[in-house]
């Protein structure tokens, strides 16, 4: 039986070996040049830290509850809501653009609730577009909630290179501030049914 | 038991349907996307010149249509917006953009011709993910990137750089830029040559 087997094992042993040193397994191969890739946002993760810049229009920095100040930056925690929901997009994206209304259906219906109104703030950041693209966007589809421009994809890369439309939604108040709670790329269909999914997400 | 298999057969089927609608709605595109990597910013030697009549071509369309450049001479501003390739990372992106800035092109009675080495077949799958396009798609797959030869933009790959070439109304070529094939030209630097060309008709 020995004899019989012995060869065998031996021929798939030379072959394992072969394979191994002629580079065939990949683990054989030298690492790859490229950068390891940031994490994905994920739901019980921290969000990356991120910044933005300061929005100099009166009524945005209103609705985000920025006090007065002269630096040039802002982070998402300095936003003042309980939740904070971050549309990851870009304005060369035909998914973004097809999902801009029920975004802003989301933020009217958002808005039409004082209660709401006064836990969840909506910001959008444009990954790889331009203040001046950012702003064609929130033109052409007058979005009503304020956009950021990520002109040199820094927060791309840190939140691993997210595919668009992405939404996160963290908490932004309290022992659990800047933890996510929803993280979820593409559409997120109905604007009534997510309102209340993220109200509930939210109390867990 | 097969009843049973096939129940649970259909109820699979039919979450993977689903799972890949909603998947063509969200991001989907990108799935289809063939990344090359990091290429040469650049891969040609330009012939044409600012200040010089842009040569003439006629080229098909993805609409049907033949369209020659000389048609639009007197009648409208031309943005020739040569990508690279189909399916690839960028070029995916940028018309798509384009496509909802067709207002700003109308205020500067722009128009933009599209212009890949891809076939029509492609092309037509390729733009038909991103919506419809309001400018004309053409192909100059054959001869093979003739035209992209032509202007001395066409990659020793065979593929196109990345180039955009604003034409007058009398054929004069007023804005060239031969951009970075890995990055994708910022929109404003196109309309601020739009304007200038405006502003001097």
């Amino acid at each position: 039986m020995n004899k019989r087997c012995f060869p065998g094992l031996s021929m798939a042993a030379a072959a394992l070996v072969f394979f191994l040193f002629s580079g065939g397994c990949s683990g054989n191969r030298p690492a790859p040049a490229t950068p390891v890739k940031a994490p994905v946002p994920a739901v019980g993760k921290q969000l990356p830290a991120m910044l933005l810049s300061a929005p100099g229009r009166a009524s945005i920095r209103a609705y985000l509850g920025l006090p007065e100040t002269a630096k040039r930056t802002i982070s998402p925690g300095d936003i003042d809501s309980e939740i904070l929901l971050i549309e990851i997009f870009s304005m060369y994206c035909p998914y973004c653009q097809h999902e801009a209304p029920s975004v802003n259906q989301l933020y009217d219906l958002i808005q039409s609730d004082k209660k709401i109104a006064a836990r969840i703030k909506i910001i959008g950041i444009g990954i790889g577009n331009s203040a001046y693209e950012v702003g064609i966007f929130q033109e052409k589809y007058k979005v009503k909630f304020p956009l950021f421009a990520d002109d040199n994809y820094v927060i791309y890369k840190d939140i691993g290179q997210v595919r668009t439309p992405f939404f996160i939604a963290i908490h932004n108040r309290g022992a659990r501030k800047n933890l996510i709670f929803y993280a979820k790329r593409g559409g997120f269909g109905d604007s009534e049914d997510f309102l209340q999914a993220l109200l509930d997400l939210a109390e867990r | 038991m097969g009843k049973k298999l096939n129940f649970i057969i259909v109820i699979l089927t039919g979450l993977m349907l689903f799972n890949s609608t909603l998947f063509a709605a969200s991001g989907g595109f990108r799935e289809m996307i063939y990344d090359p990597g990091t290429l040469p910013p650049t891969d040609s030697h330009i012939k044409v010149k600012v200040g010089e009549p842009a040569p003439d071509f006629t080229l098909h369309a993805v609409s049907g249509k033949v369209i020659s450049l000389k048609d639009y001479r007197g009648k409208k501003v031309v943005v020739l917006s040569f990508i690279p390739a189909a399916w690839t990372p960028v070029c995916s992106d940028q018309w798509p953009g384009y496509n909802i800035v067709d207002s700003l092109f109308k205020r500067y009675n722009a128009t933009i011709l599209g212009i890949s080495v891809d076939n029509i077949p492609t092309l037509y799958s390729w733009t038909g993910q991103m919506g419809k396009l309001w400018f004309e798609v053409l192909s100059d797959f054959w001869p093979h990137g003739r035209v992209a030869e032509t202007y001395g933009i066409l990659r020793s790959s065979g593929t196109s750089e990345r180039c955009l070439i604003v034409i007058d109304k009398k054929g004069i070529i007023r804005y060239i830029d031969v951009h970075d094939i890995n990055k994708r030209p910022p929109l404003e630097d196109l309309i601020r040559e739009l304007k200038k060309v405006g502003e001097k008709e």
